[in-house]
Order: structure tokens, then sequence, then C-alpha cells
């Protein structure tokens, strides 16, 4: 069953990049996002699952950044 | 570009909505899942990380894990709901834009979920830029006869009711262009093979009702957004009994996989010869007679030099 609310695996960490750029994340734990700069994106995790669909991130506005 | 075949918006609307009775109608994802996990069992080599791609709830990953070969899998699906109920690491990823790190994978495995892409080349490449160096990568996608009575019964009905003809059942990949797509894709030594299974139903409308539980139903991109008219489906029916029903009053449904195995290049895999650089001659292992072809095509005859 999913991973309870704890935060993401650590495992899946280590091998996420973006779907769209490819380039990095920054793991943003307080927000539990996953926030590519590059694409100015930020994936959401819900529940320790991280939803790396480009239609359900929230851009970022230029103050985030 | 990418012809958009399929509207990923429904398909990933049809499986949310597939998940909350899957489990009653997952039967052939259970059998082609099972018969890809025993190919994988069959390679001799651990598999660190596997990655279940487009896992519809971890049926494939589950039975890796529970082969022995592979030490740990993450699973990704499209749709929220199926990711939630595999075991965790799961997450809600598109194959037509994955997002993972170059090189993460040893194996990267998927149960008849790519038949639903628009761009297979597109994602094969994402696939093989996943995986290790030598790592392998197998699919089982649906295609060729797959519901080839369905289609020829719905086509009929609509051609005689309607007057016209619209996109009902996707349009199904053909085994022979799925090797060039692998070699296309960068992968070697791809090999695609396939495998059939009948499956018998009460009539056709079970057959589609039970279709749309396994979240397969149409996502035909330029499918008519009005519902199928019921004479329409009852004529189908009518006819898919008539031209295909046995003697005990069901119907059988075609369902075709075609199986594909590749591996991420490795310069320690068989490789083939370049060509001319061959160090024994043909005639000598035949024990023959080297006799001229003829001249070949388009190269210069040796006594036409200037």
């Amino acid at each position: 069953m999913a991973n309870g609310t704890t935060g993401v695996d650590p495992k899946l960490l280590e091998i996420l990049v973006c779907p769209l750029t490819k380039g990095p994340l920054r793991y943003d734990a307080a927000a539990q996002e996953l926030v590519s700069e590059q694409a100015g994106l930020a994936y959401p995790i819900r529940d320790g699952i991280p939803i790396m669909l480009v239609d359900e991130a929230r851009k970022l506005d230029d103050r985030a950044r | 570009m990418v012809i958009e075949v399929f509207d990923r918006q429904i398909v990933r609307a049809r499986r949310e909505r597939a998940q909350i009775g899957f489990a009653r109608h997952d039967f052939l994802f259970r059998e082609f899942g099972a018969r890809l996990a025993e190919r994988v069992e069959d390679v001799s080599r651990r598999f660190e990380l596997a990655l279940d791609l487009g896992g519809h709830g971890g049926i494939l990953g589950d039975a890796l894990l529970a082969g022995g070969r592979v030490d740990a899998v993450v699973h990704c699906d499209l749709s929220e709901r199926f990711a939630r109920s595999a075991h965790a690491p799961s997450l809600v990823a598109d194959e037509e834009a994955l997002p993972f790190r170059d090189a993460s994978f040893d194996l990267i495995a998927s149960n008849l979920s790519l038949h639903w892409t628009n761009d297979l080349p597109g994602a094969l490449v994402q696939a093989r830029r996943a995986l290790k160096p030598d790592g392998l990568f197998l699919a089982a996608l649906f295609g060729g006869e797959t519901l080839v009575e369905l289609r020829a019964c719905l086509l009929d009905a609509e051609l005689a009711e309607d007057g016209g003809a619209s996109p009902r059942v996707s349009p199904m990949a053909e085994m022979a262009d799925m090797g060039g797509l692998l070699q296309r894709a960068g992968f070697a030594l791809p090999v695609v093979d396939q495998d059939r299974i009948v499956v018998s139903y009460p009539d056709a409308l079970a057959l589609m009702r039970e279709l749309r539980a396994m979240g397969e139903s149409n996502a035909v991109a330029r499918r008519t957004r009005r519902p199928t008219r019921r004479a329409t489906l009852a004529r189908a029916a009518a006819l898919y009994t008539e031209r295909f029903g046995r003697k005990d009053g069901r119907i059988p449904a075609t369902f075709q996989a075609f199986y594909l195995t590749a591996w991420a290049p490795h310069p320690g895999q068989q490789q083939a010869l370049r060509p001319g650089s061959a160090k024994a001659r043909l005639a000598d292992a035949l024990g023959a007679t080297e006799t001229s072809g003829g001249v070949a095509v388009g190269r210069r005859e040796p006594d036409a030099k200037n």
C-alpha cells in the first residue's frame, strides 16, 4: 500500500528528474513538492506518491523561484 | 511531430475509473504479467532495481519480486489510484514523459500498457535511456489480431445502422513494426514474439463491459463523442454471435500480445560484425568452389577503371 504521509522514498528521490526537461529536482519536504527550477514547475507529492505529470504540476511564480 | 491517435487524458480517466473494480477484471494482466515474469526468471542474472512501467497497481512488479531475480521494484502508472494501490515506492508518471535519471534501472518491464502511447518510439527511447548499460527492457502490449472479431462487427453494424463508420477500437500495432522500432530506439539484440489468448464471453455486450472495466475501452482522439446508438450495439452483438458464436452460445474474443525484449547497449554484448570483416571464406566452410555471382548492383566493375 501507499507509504503513508511521512514523505517520499529516498530511493525514488535519487532517480527522479523533471519529466519535461530531464533536469534535476529539488525536494521541498515542507511543501511536499518536487521543484524543477528549469521548467518552473513544482510536482506535488501526495501521501508519499510523486505525481510526475506536467498537467498536475504547480507553476512557480517569480517570487517563489 | 507526433500524431495524436489517443487522447491521453481519456486514457488516464479510463484507468482511474477502472481501478475501482479492477481486481475482478484483471485476469489478462495477471496472465501476461506471469508470462513476462517467467521470462525474467529465465535470464540468468540478478536485477537490482526494476521499473514496473504502467503497472496497473503492480501485478507484474509483485510477480518479479516473487520470482527472486529482482531485488527492488519501482512502480509507476498514469493513474493515481493505481499508483496508490501498488507497493511503495510508487509514483504517477506518463510513459511518454518519463521522470527518471539516465541509467537508473537494471530492468524496465511493462505489462499491457504501451499500446496506449501516441509516441511509442519516443517512449522506447526514454526507457532505453533510463536503463543502465546492459539493462533489460521487456514489454507486452496488445496489437495485431486483438479484438479482431469485435472490430469487424462494430464496423459492419455501424455501416448498416448509421451509414458510416467511426474509430471505435484502437488501431493495432503490427508485429513486423516492432523490431525496427526497438532498433531505432537504440536497443541492442531486439527480439519480438507474440502470444494469443482467446477468452469467451456470453455475448459482445459482456465483452465491451469487460473492456471498460479493464480501462481498455476506446480512447481514440478522433472517436465520435456521441455514445454508440443502442441499435448499433445490438446489431454488432447479433453479428458477433452469428459469425463467431460457439456451440455453447458463447462468443470468443482474441487478445494478441507482442513481447518486446531488448537490451541497453553495452560493449560486453555480442556484436554483429562489420560487413567485409570476415576472416574465413564461406566457400571454405562449405567445402565449395567460389564462383563469381556477377556484378553487385551499384558497384563499379573492376575493369571499368579509368
